[in-house]
Order: structure tokens, then sequence, then C-alpha cells
């Protein structure tokens, strides 16, 4: 047809067809390829934030502590925060949203592919171009929280670094979000109504909500903080009129949703894992959903307990007290009825089962803490104390890390094609387990016996000598866990044992497709009659009697379609990647505005994002054959 | 088996023993910062909300991982137990729900409470202003026109009023002032300062005493080096003391007028003399006060903040360059003599 050919000549290059070898993985547009990217990318990211916290842990293991000087350790926590936070947890949760939305919702693809591309370049770039921060100058040194009027104040480039470094990573999470929202809304298999989808799916859409609202309002702060910086404005200077407390409802407002934004996904994991490995449905699944949404609505109207101690007036403190504790209700429910999912079943302790009883075991110690700064008289004692260190690693380490890694070893087979050892994932989880407790437990301790956070030396009478030192060791278990398991995928690839479409006897549909899934996923679109539709092709429910096998199961038989040469599959393109680089260059150009470089680099920054836009736009449809 | 078992479990038994016996010797240990030591009404009252919270917390925590373990073990996979296909069960859900919800009502009643009556101005209190510079501290007693720096002397059994201003300007670099905060954790819990604001916070000692505390909101590279110090004295002591700060030490002789000589007219490599930023014959309020006020340093146990033991050698090593034995701090290295430093300690050690 004419429309087509015009179609096919449009655009001033031709779409890239590799599909192996290092290209590929630049122009890919698949969210298997995108995924792996992201969890890759994140762990990178995760050994670097865990030697800046061994770095830490060294300086502080001992009174007055010798390895790191003031202005270092300053750098080095904050950018522990910021690369733990925002490129670590977020982004791992996003490798797998990125893994295993399509496949969970029987989709072939998400809804924007290319935007999707875009996303993780941002991230990728953004996280790199924070980074460029240590070699030009210093790294940001006023916390990942960069309370006003400090951060404007600090020398060097590091907190504009900070300012435009999270702007590119907001970009990166806004397009993610947006795209995994459209994707759950409209891409789902016909059938899956949304009270059938997975839990996981649920988690992945009330997250993206969350960051569609809370992004912007972070953005309008980091604006702010950039044109104080960079061009002389006062939004946050005191002296000329401006609020330093603006930037904190601004960045709490942002921040605590972002809490959620970092637990859920891993909640959404823990409840995919204990069912299948208790093989049982989820109990209360329709409370859990609720839970998780009302978790999200909630988290908008707590963020002022950051700020207890700031002066908002006992109105204000006893409101965000109340909102404070009763946000425990629903994150209670998710505690219960997952206890109730194991209740009654026949549990099998392989390793991501170990992480999710690790991250529901954990998390309890840090709901409960959490409630404890609600009591706000006494959150005044506990503000900024190592108290709330204690409670804030519970919940994102023994939280969201172990959900993660519950994720990581359930998924690696379907995205691998091999199982992780069997036996050396109990010793990561131990370790880590074991570690974890050891490193964060005595900060309670700490953190009520008076020990200020960041600070970068304390004094020897003090009476904090000895859990101080055993918080040093633990991060060096912790560290050694990290080995095992860096071991334990290494291992993988060569002597993995091959795991089978279905390894876990899964019930969700990802598990219906081979391991590793071919690109087009699904080679018929699947039809959804259940909620867990997989379990209920290969075993039929009877009440009050024991689960039955179906004798045609419908489990492995997708994989020798012949067909699949016509499915249409968006090809890859070189402009997402291309775009991202912009905004670095872009960044640079504010980074150096006292320089006769800054404008060249702004002017080129759009140019590359404008022409790879129109790339974008222009590029043909598919790539010729 | 049985013959076994026995010395694992003992063993079992003494390693819960050693760490409780850790423990316990963790929480003696001298911790001058300790949260759950009040010494006065403020952090008592705080305390106590502590103590019923801690305690519910503890025995969820102690039930529900109870039920977590318990379940996981029973549960475990044996052969020929099929799992129970079951979805739920709305009674055990909607129960599960509400004893929390009532739970932590219970809790936010006394919370609530307590939070408007901490609130609240004392009747009778002292007053007194507080001013966070980076980094070290300025007290105005308002009532008796009275300026000290680093150590707060408080009488025992009466609140003190404390008014924290955030000053806008840093008054040593003319940058921007940044935050601080100000907690002493025997005698109550943190308050912020923050540029621009007015912020109060009430404090009490029960017994006389010396009492720690640092600051604990980020304000950059001197921030662990900011530390704190009430010194509650009996309420006729406290008064003295107070009579003492208002009026001027005695006159320098030898070394120490010498002393004198340089820091009120001395002209350094580094700067100015100390006088410029420092007073050391006034206490009024209206007194040069960019540094602190050095009238009565003497008295001081320790000096930048608490965090050097007011000692010559100390002093020697500060006054050679502050920055090297402190971080952030923003006095500048005036590049001092040894003689012209032991003249200004003598002097010092004359401001009694």
């Amino acid at each position: 047809m004419a429309t087509a050919a015009l179609f096919e000549r449009r655009g001033f290059m031709s779409r890239p067809s590799a599909t192996t070898g290092w290209w590929s993985w630049v122009t890919t547009v698949d969210h298997k390829k995108i995924g792996i990217l992201y969890g890759f990318t994140a762990f990178i990211f995760f050994l670097i934030g865990g030697i800046e916290a061994l770095a830490i842990r060294a300086q502080l293991a001992g009174p007055d502590g010798t390895i790191l000087d003031a202005d270092t350790y300053n750098q080095l926590f904050t950018m522990h925060g910021i690369t733990m936070i925002f490129l670590v947890v977020m982004p791992m949760g996003v490798g797998l949203m990125n893994y295993f939305i399509p496949l969970m919702i029987g989709a072939r693809d998400v809804a924007f592919p290319r935007l999707n591309a875009f996303s993780y370049w941002v991230f990728a770039l953004g996280g790199l171009f924070l980074y460029s921060s240590f070699v030009l100058g210093g790294a940001p040194s006023g916390g990942w929280f960069g309370y006003a009027p400090l951060n404007r104040e600090l020398p060097n480039y590091g907190m504009t670094f900070y300012s435009l470094g999270l702007q590119m990573l907001g970009v990166a999470s806004l397009a993610g979000a947006v795209n995994f929202i459209i994707t759950i809304l409209n891409m789902r298999a016909p059938g899956m109504t949304l009270m059938r989808m997975p839990v996981f799916i649920w988690m992945s859409l009330v997250t993206s909500f969350l960051l569609l609202f809370a992004m912007p309002i972070i953005a309008v702060a980091l604006f702010q903080l950039m044109f104080d910086r960079a061009y002389g404005a006062n939004f946050f200077n005191p002296a000329e009129g401006g609020d330093p407390i603006l930037w904190q409802h601004l960045f709490w407002l942002f921040g605590h949703p972002e809490v959620y934004i970092m637990i859920l996904p891993a909640m959404g994991i823990v409840s995919e894992v204990l069912p299948t490995f208790a093989r049982k449905p989820i109990f209360g699944y329709a409370a859990i959903v609720f839970a998780g949404i009302a978790i999200g609505f909630m988290g908008w109207g707590v963020w002022a307990h950051h700020m207890f101690t700031t002066g908002l007036g006992p109105v204000a403190n006893a409101a965000f007290a109340l909102s404070t504790m009763f946000i425990a209700v629903p994150t209670g429910i998710k505690i219960f009825n997952w206890i109730g999912t194991l209740w009654g079943g026949s549990i099998e302790f392989k390793p991501p089962l170990m992480f999710s009883l690790g991250f529901v075991s954990m998390f309890i110690i840090g709901g409960l803490s959490g409630v404890t700064h609600s009591i706000v008289p006494h959150d005044a004692q506990q503000q900024d104390t190592y108290y709330i260190v204690a409670h804030f690693h519970y919940v994102l380490f023994g939280g969201a890390i172990f959900g993660l890694f519950s994720g990581i070893y359930y998924w690696w087979p379907k995205i691998f094609g091999r199982y992780l050892s069997n036996g050396l994932g109990h010793l990561h989880f131990w370790l880590m387990l074991i570690g974890f407790n050891l490193t964060f437990g005595p900060f309670h301790i700490l953190g009520l016996q008076g020990m200020p956070r960041r600070i970068s030396v304390y004094p020897d009478e003090m009476g904090w000598n000895f859990w101080n030192l055993i918080s040093t060791i633990g991060s060096g278990v912790i560290a050694a866990s990290v080995l095992v398991f860096i071991l334990n995928a290494v291992r993988t690839r060569t002597k993995g044992e091959e795991a089978g479409a279905d390894p876990w006897d899964g019930r969700t549909l990802e598990w219906s497709v081979p391991s590793p899934p071919p690109a087009y996923n699904f080679a018929e679109e699947p039809v959804v009659r259940h909620r867990d539709d997989f379990w209920h092709t290969k075993y039929i429910e009877v009440p009050e009697k024991s689960p039955r096998r179906v004798l045609a199961g419908g489990a492995n038989g997708h994989d020798e379609h012949s067909e699949h040469g016509h499915i249409h599959l968006p090809s890859p393109s070189y402009f997402p990647a291309m775009a991202a680089t912009g905004l670095p260059v872009m960044g640079y150009g504010v980074i150096y505005n006292d320089t006769g470089a800054s404008w060249p680099l702004i002017v080129s920054g759009i140019l590359i994002i404008m022409l790879s836009l129109f790339g974008w736009v222009l590029e043909p449809s598919v790539h010729e054959e | 088996m049985r013959l076994l078992q026995a010395p694992k479990r003992r063993a079992g038994v003494g390693a819960l023993a050693l760490l409780l016996t850790l423990l316990l010797s963790a929480c003696a240990e001298n911790a001058p910062q300790d949260v759950l030591d009040p010494a006065g009404p403020v952090a008592r009252e705080a305390d106590q909300l502590w103590d019923i919270t801690f305690g519910i917390a503890v025995v969820v925590f102690v039930l529900v991982e109870a039920a977590l373990v318990f379940t996981v073990l029973k549960f475990r996979r044996r052969p020929g137990r099929e799992a129970a296909q079951f979805h739920g069960n709305t009674r055990v859900e909607v129960l599960l729900t509400v004893i929390p919800a009532l739970i932590l009502a219970g809790i936010a009643v006394p919370t609530v409470s307590s939070i408007f009556s901490l609130a609240a101005e004392p009747p009778g209190a002292l007053q007194v202003k507080l001013i966070g510079h980076r980094f070290w501290w300025e007290y105005q007693y308002t009532g008796a026109g009275v300026v000290t720096a680093n150590e707060l002397h408080i009488p025992t059994g009466r609140p003190v009023y404390i008014n924290l201003e955030g000053a806008l300007t840093d008054r040593v670099t003319g940058e921007a002032a940044v935050n601080h905060s100000y907690w002493i954790p025997r005698l109550a819990g943190t308050q912020d300062i923050i540029p621009g604001r007015n912020t109060y916070m009430t404090i009490e000692a029960d017994e006389p005493g010396t009492y720690l505390g640092q600051c604990k909101e980020f304000c950059g590279l001197g921030h662990a080096y900011m530390r704190q110090r009430v010194i509650a004295h009996r309420p006729a002591e406290f008064e003295t003391w107070l009579q003492d700060q208002g009026e001027a030490p005695p006159a320098p002789t030898g070394l120490a007028a010498e002393g004198e000589q340089l820091f009120t007219s001395g002209q350094f490599p580094g700067g100015p003399a100390c006088v410029s930023c420092h007073a050391a014959e006034s206490t009024e309020l209206t007194a040069p006060n960019t540094g602190p006020n050095l009238t009565h340093f003497a008295g001081r146990q320790t000096f930048a903040a608490g965090v050097f033991e007011n000692n010559e050698e100390n002093l020697s090593a500060w006054l050679a360059d502050p920055a090297a034995v402190k971080p952030g701090a923003t006095m500048p290295d005036l590049g001092l003599t040894q003689e012209q430093i032991d003249a200004l300690i003598a002097y010092l050690e004359t401001r009694e």
C-alpha cells in the first residue's frame, strides 16, 4: 500500500536491527532486556553504595576515628543515602517491574517501549552524572535530605550536582511511572480484571501513581535549589525573605511517599513468593490490595512527622502524630495476611522464601519502631539519632532489600533459565540476616544512648564504643553475604541447574512461558479466567479438600510455536539513549555556569534532545528487512 | 541423640545469658547522653510515653514474631501433607484490624495531651535566649542582661524557657546562617534552630550536675564538633554565678598584661586583634559578640563548643591553628608565635 511505503521511507536513519552484542543492549526497547539493564546497573550501584557504607563504618568503629576527614565523611554519607535510595532500591524495583509487569498481565511489552528505554538511559546517565562530582571538585555533602539553607551555602559544585542529578533521576522515574500505569490499565490480557491481577502488579500500580504525584514536588524544590545555587535566586535564603522550612515541606511531601515507593514493590514480591512456596492462595487478597492502596493514600498525610522538632506547633504535631500512628493499621493488615498465607500451608524453604520471611520478620521491627516515632515528645529525643537510622534500615534494608533479593532468587530462573544455587542462597540469606542485625540492631541502643546521626567522630567517654564496634563487624558480615551472592550469580552461568518454564510450581502467568521467555513473551495471547490463572490450569480447587492435579495441564506447551515470526514487536531504536545523553550535557552547562562553556553546553544538550525527539517521532515503525 | 542435644541446648542458654549480660553491661555503662535516663520533668514526661509505647511494642513484637516462627515451623513441607486451600477469614481479618487500631488509639490519648502540655510556656521560668553559630553557642540571660557562650548554667528545680533565635546571617562569615538544633537528652528532647524563625523549648534539671548534649541538625563541616553542656546549680549558687558573670574580671598583670595588649591591639599575619571578634571585659548584651564572649572564660570547663577540655595544652593547639583541631572552625589561623600564644593563654586564665 502507498501509505505503508511512505511510512517506511520516513526518518533520517533506518532502525537498528541487532538482537545480540552490546549494540543490541544500547538500542533495545524490549522490556526484558531493559529490566536486566536496570537490575545490573542498580546492582553495580549497590556495590558502590555498600563500599561507601563500609568506609563510614570503618570510620565509626572506634572513638575519634581518623580514617576519613569531616568533609569526606559528609560526602560519603550523603552519597550512600542518595545511591541506596535513588540508584539501588528504586531502580532494582523498577527493573523487576519492567521485566514482569508485561509477563504477569499477559502482554507482549509495555505500552511505550521506547519511552521505557529512555527511562533507563536517563537513570543510568543521571547516576553517572552524580558520581562524576567526585572527580569534579567533590560530591554532594549536605545529606540526601539536603536541608536548606545549608544546601545553598555549601561550597564547590556538590549540591548543584545534587539538584541536577536528582532532577534527572526524577525524569526517569516519571517516564517509567506513566509507562507502567498505562501498561497495567490498558494492556492486561482478556479476562484479567483488576481484582484478578497479581498483588505485585497492584503494588506496582500504586507505586507508579505515588511516583507520578511525588516526583513533581521534589522537581519544584530541586529547580528552586538549582536557581539558588547557580543563578543567585533566594528561594531558601532567609536573609532575603526565602524560607528554609519550605524546603523541608516540599522535600518530605515527596520524601515520605518515597518511602512507600521503595517498600511497596518489595511487599508485592513477598505477596507472590509466600503463596508459591506455601502452595496456598494469598490470605485476604482484597484486604492486602486495599491495604496497599490505603498506604498509598495515607502516605501523603504523614510528611510532617519528619519535622516534629521544627516548631510547627502542637496542633500540627498532634495531627501528624495521629496520621503516623494510623498508617500502621494497613501495614499491620499486610503482616497478618502474610502470616495467614503461611498458615495451613506446605512451606518449602527455598532461598526466595527465606528472603521473604526475612522481610516479614525484619519489617515487623521497623514497623514497631516507626510507631514509637509517633509519640511526639519522645520523638524529639529520637530525632536525628541512630535510633532513626536503625528504624529506616530495618524498613529499607530489612524490608526493601530483603524483598528485592527474594524477587531476584524467585525470578532468576525465569530471567536466565537457570537456578541460583540453593545452598549458596541459604548461606547468603543467613549471613545477610545475621550481618544485618549485627549492624543495625545496635543502632537502636546507640540512638537511645544519645548518639546523633551524621557525626564524623565521637569522643571516647560517651559509652558508644562497644556497639559501634559490633556494628562495624556486622557490616563486614553483610559484605561477605553480598560476595556469596556474586559468587552464586557467576557460578550459575556455567554450573546452574537448568530450570524449566515453571520451576517453583508457580501461580501467575510468567511461569506459563519458557525460561528465558522469547522476545514476544506469549505466542498466543492468554485468556484469564481466575486470579492465579496459571495455577488453575494445573489444579482444581475443591473446597475443604486438597487440590488435585488436572490431567491435561496447560503448563509448558507454548514454546514450540511456529508462528512467532508474524508477531509484531517494536523494533530497536537509537533515539531513546541518544535523547538521554542531552540531559547530562545540559547539566554540566548549569554546573559550569560561571565559565564560557556554560551556554554552549546547555544549547548542545537541548539540540541533542530535540534532534533525538525528531528522529524518535520520524523513524520508520519497523526495521527494514 | 538426646545426649547430644543436651549440651547444645546448654550452649544456647549460655550464649543467651552472655548476650543479656553484654546488653545489661552496655546499658550500665556511663552514657552521659542517655535518653532513657531523664533528670528533669520535661525529659521524664517524654520518657513515660516511651515506657508505655515501648512496652506495648515489645509485647506486639514477641507475639507477632512468635506467630510467624510457629507458623513457619508447624507448616513446613512434609511428605504427604497438602496445603489447605482457603482464601481468607473475614472474622480474623476484621479482628486483626480492629485490635491494632484500638492499641494505637490508646497510645494516641496520652501523646496528644503531652504534646499540648509541653508546648506551653511554664510559669515562673528563667528566660534564656540561645543563638546557634557555626559552630558554637551563644546564651543571653535576657533578665540579667548577661551574655555567655557554650556552657549554659541553670538553676535546679526551675524550668528554663529557651528562645532559640534563628539568626539570619553568620556573624563571622557574613553568609546565610544554617540550621542547628539544641538537645540535652537527660533534660529535654530536641528543638531545631531555623534561620529567620524563633522557636522555643523548656528544660529543667532536678539535681545539680553537668548535662551533655550536642547539635543534631546537620550543619556542615563542624557538625560533630558542636557539643552542648548544661551546668545545673542549686538556686542560691546559680544566683551567685549569674551575679559574678555581670562583673568584670580583675585586671591582668605580668605576662597576662602582655596577653591583654595582644588581645586588644595586636596585629597578626592572619588577622586583626582578638577583640575585633571577642569581648573579654564585659558580658553586656551589646559587647562585640562575633565570636564567643570570653569575659569569664577561665571559669569554663571546656571551649570551642564543648570539644576541648579547658587547659593550656589544648588552648595552645587551638590558638596555633583552630581549623586544624576543629573542622569548620571559622576562627582564622592568626599566625601567632609560641610567645604570643603563651601570653594570650596567661591573659585568658585571668578571665574568671
